[in-house]
């Protein structure tokens, strides 16, 4: 019984008030229980779909454990992953249309890998590269695609929020039929710009979907020194905006709760605040030690509530998932994984010229200058 | 050519601008129906419509994070900051992402926009509708600073900001926009970005200043000719990237400079134009540069005239200057 997983889990003790057994509440969208048994409304994905997602789930599962890898060994500087909040990431991903734009905090690699972002590009950003799209001018896991419609990843918290508000409104005014969806943590909500672009997007009816990932902290603080209300979907109502509230490690759900989302947006009806209740299962980067503010224990129920583990549950029960369909797909990704790797790791470094550039559209002479002073200065030591 | 104070030469750039190019669009606290508190933006809303005169909600934050998406959808947004003294709750999006954005995205996104805000004091505004924040833009690499002096300059800096492809803060001098006025052409021209414009040519001393300071460096320079020294005045009006040549070209002429503003002393864009005035000109200077401008204390209220870098504080020092 999927209750049973829950109140287990609800036994253990904990440091922060997001409990496994949050998601047993009526409001609460939910369709596959951790053991694999659809207890709710199915989507209807077909079984290439279901697959698809899965692919795509365990893709993103095994480019954050190498990237975790790769900064362990001190080949990348930082990496910060989704681990365990897979399930929220590409559900929302796939519940998107190809038109649709997607503003990331920063814990959506997978979604953009899914969305169509090579890999190659992300870990020539992850190596800060010359390839690397921001030039190596940012730490690793701050991206942009803009084919893709994909936003530019900074680190302030909650900025993207109110831009994926002021790109929605533009084509509400150009009359475009498009929806931005834009991600953020619980943390976020205690932002000033998660309050400017719900307001904002209430006033105005702007075609947007905001996920909130609630996966019970930001960085060491838990989710109930965020907020004093009991969800943060009931936040939107403040707004004007409906907020619903989905497991967010259950894909099905993530699906079924965004796309009525978009649909919602799309036909001019406004924006949907969706909480995502999920968890962190990893440190919040990998410069974070985690041990230092909770302990272990509170960890291993949600090791139970995997998103990939009760998505590859129900593949098995529906088209006979076996091992070695397991096996064939990890094999396709390291090895996809160790061909980008090599080619990133063997690009070299940004020009030094390219220090300069972008900044303005134009070099101005005071960058000229300092450009020209760089070039022929003494270089830095090697080894970063 | 028409006779226009700042206010209208202003709004008639935006009219055309808004005309020609229908992806401007107007977005800020009361530039709409009331057409803001300076009614810069009169008129725009009953000619343009809500959808591209728009009133906001009272966030600054909100104003420009939701002009940054605008941009980056495609739209030429021009935000207005109601006063200068307000736009630091929007700093974070100015600062982190505005100015970041082309950067960061390896020129993927490019975020063109310019945000108007009233700049400066003399309207009696106190400590919040008279500070002159503009070192603290200018200190952010990324964004252009632009700040008029007269109604013509404001209209064709307008209408190139607003053509130009970075995020550029507009100053407008509130001190002048109805006491500036003068001969404006008509329909569509524009005035660079980046160039200074002496206005009024001299031998002896160098006077630069900019926004309703330039006044005051014009008055305290017929006042100096009076005591016979002939002042050259320089009016920035592109705070940043700067006119480099016009200001070493005339300080190597003359070899004394006074530079002049209403911000505060310390860290204020003086401190960098005398900087670069000593790094590259320093063996032309007959005397040490000088700066006139306001105090490093709050703006004060009672006490506005005194704080204010006007002419009777100007002229002593060119004349300190020049008798050095």
């Amino acid at each position: 019984m999927t209750t049973d997983v829950h109140a287990t889990a609800a036994t253990a003790r904990s440091t922060s008030q997001r409990k496994p057994e949050d998601v047993l509440a009526d409001d609460v969208v939910r369709v596959l229980s951790p053991d694999g048994t659809l207890i709710g409304e199915d989507p209807g994905l077909t079984d290439e779909e279901v697959v698809l997602l899965y692919r795509a789930m365990l893709r993103t599962r095994l480019v954050d454990e190498r990237a975790v890898l790769l900064q362990r060994q001190g080949r990348i500087g930082f990496h910060i992953g989704s681990l365990g909040e897979e399930a929220t990431v590409l559900g929302t991903a796939f519940a998107l249309r190809e038109s649709d734009w997607m503003f990331p905090c920063y814990r959506e690699f997978g979604g953009a890998l899914f969305r169509g972002m090579p890999l190659q590009r992300y870990f020539d950003n992850l190596f800060g590269n010359a390839n690397d799209v921001a030039k190596g001018r940012q730490m690793p896991d701050h991206w942009s695609y803009r084919d893709k419609r994909l936003g530019s990843v900074s680190s302030p918290i909650g900025t993207q929020m109110t831009q994926a508000m002021g790109v929605a409104w533009a084509a509400k005014l150009r009359g475009d039929p498009l929806v931005a969806i834009v991600y953020f943590g619980d943390g976020a909500t205690s932002s000033n710009e998660f309050h400017n672009a719900l307001n904002f997007a209430g006033v105005y009816r702007t075609a947007n979907v905001f996920v909130c990932r609630n996966n019970g902290w930001a960085i060491s603080v838990p989710t109930e020194r965020q907020t004093a209300s009991d969800t943060f979907a009931q936040k939107g109502v403040a707004y004007g905006v409906p907020g619903v509230r989905c497991d967010g490690n259950d894909v099905f759900a993530v699906v079924r709760a965004t796309r009525a989302a978009v649909a919602r947006a799309a036909a001019g009806e406004g924006p949907t605040l969706i909480e995502a209740l999920t968890y962190r299962l990893s440190g919040h980067s990998t410069s974070d030690d985690p041990s230092r503010y909770r302990p272990e224990a509170e960890v291993d129920p949600w090791q139970a509530l995997d998103p990939l583990r009760r998505l590859r549950l129900f593949l098995q029960d529906r088209i006979g998932w076996s091992d070695a369909d397991q096996a064939r797909i990890e094999a396709e990704v390291q090895e996809e994984l160790k061909r980008v790797i090599d080619v990133a790791e063997k690009t070299s470094a940004p020009p030094l010229t390219s220090l300069f550039d972008d900044v303005y559209a134009d070099l101005p002479w005071h960058l000229r200058e300092q450009q020209e002073e760089l070039a022929l200065g003494p270089r830095a030591p090697k080894g970063h | 050519m028409a006779q226009m104070n700042m206010v209208q030469a202003i709004n008639d750039a935006l009219r055309l601008e808004m005309k020609r190019d229908d992806r401007v669009v107007l977005l800020g606290e009361d530039v709409g129906k009331v057409g803001g508190v300076f009614r810069v933006t009169a008129g725009l809303y009953d000619e343009f419509g809500e959808d591209r005169v728009i009133d906001t909600p009272l966030s600054e934050g909100g104003i420009i994070g939701a002009a940054i998406g605008m941009s980056i959808y495609g739209l030429r947004p021009v935000p207005e900051i109601q006063f200068s003294d307000f736009i630091f709750p929007a700093y974070d999006q100015i600062v982190s992402e505005l100015a970041k954005y082309r950067y960061r995205s390896g020129g993927e996104y490019p975020c063109p926009m310019v945000i108007r805000t009233p700049v400066g004091g003399g309207i009696r505004g106190g400590h919040y509708h008279s500070q002159s924040p503009e070192a603290q833009f200018i200190h952010v690499a990324g964004l252009k600073v632009v700040c008029p002096a007269t109604p013509a300059d404001a209209k064709g800096l307008l209408l190139s900001s607003i053509r130009d492809n970075d995020p550029i803060l507009f100053f407008e001098p509130k001190r002048v926009y109805r006491a500036a006025k003068g001969e404006v052409p008509e329909g569509d021209y524009t005035v660079p970005i980046g160039q200074a414009k002496i206005v009024r040519p001299g031998e002896q001393v160098t006077v630069v200043a900019y926004g309703a300071m330039l006044y005051e460096a014009l008055d305290a320079a017929n006042k100096a000719a009076g005591q016979g020294i002939d002042c050259e005045v320089i009016d920035l009006r592109t705070l940043w990237p700067l006119d480099i040549d016009t200001v070493i070209g005339s300080v190597k002429k003359t070899g004394r400079v006074v530079v002049v503003h209403e911000a505060p002393r310390s860290c204020g864009l003086a401190s960098e134009i005398v900087t670069l005035i000593n790094e590259k000109a320093f063996l032309h200077l007959e005397a040490p540069p000088k700066r006139v401008t306001g105090f490093d204390t709050p703006f004060p209220y009672t006490l506005e005239n005194e704080y204010l870098p006007l002419s009777h504080r100007i002229v002593p020092a060119i004349v300190e200057t020049a008798r050095y």
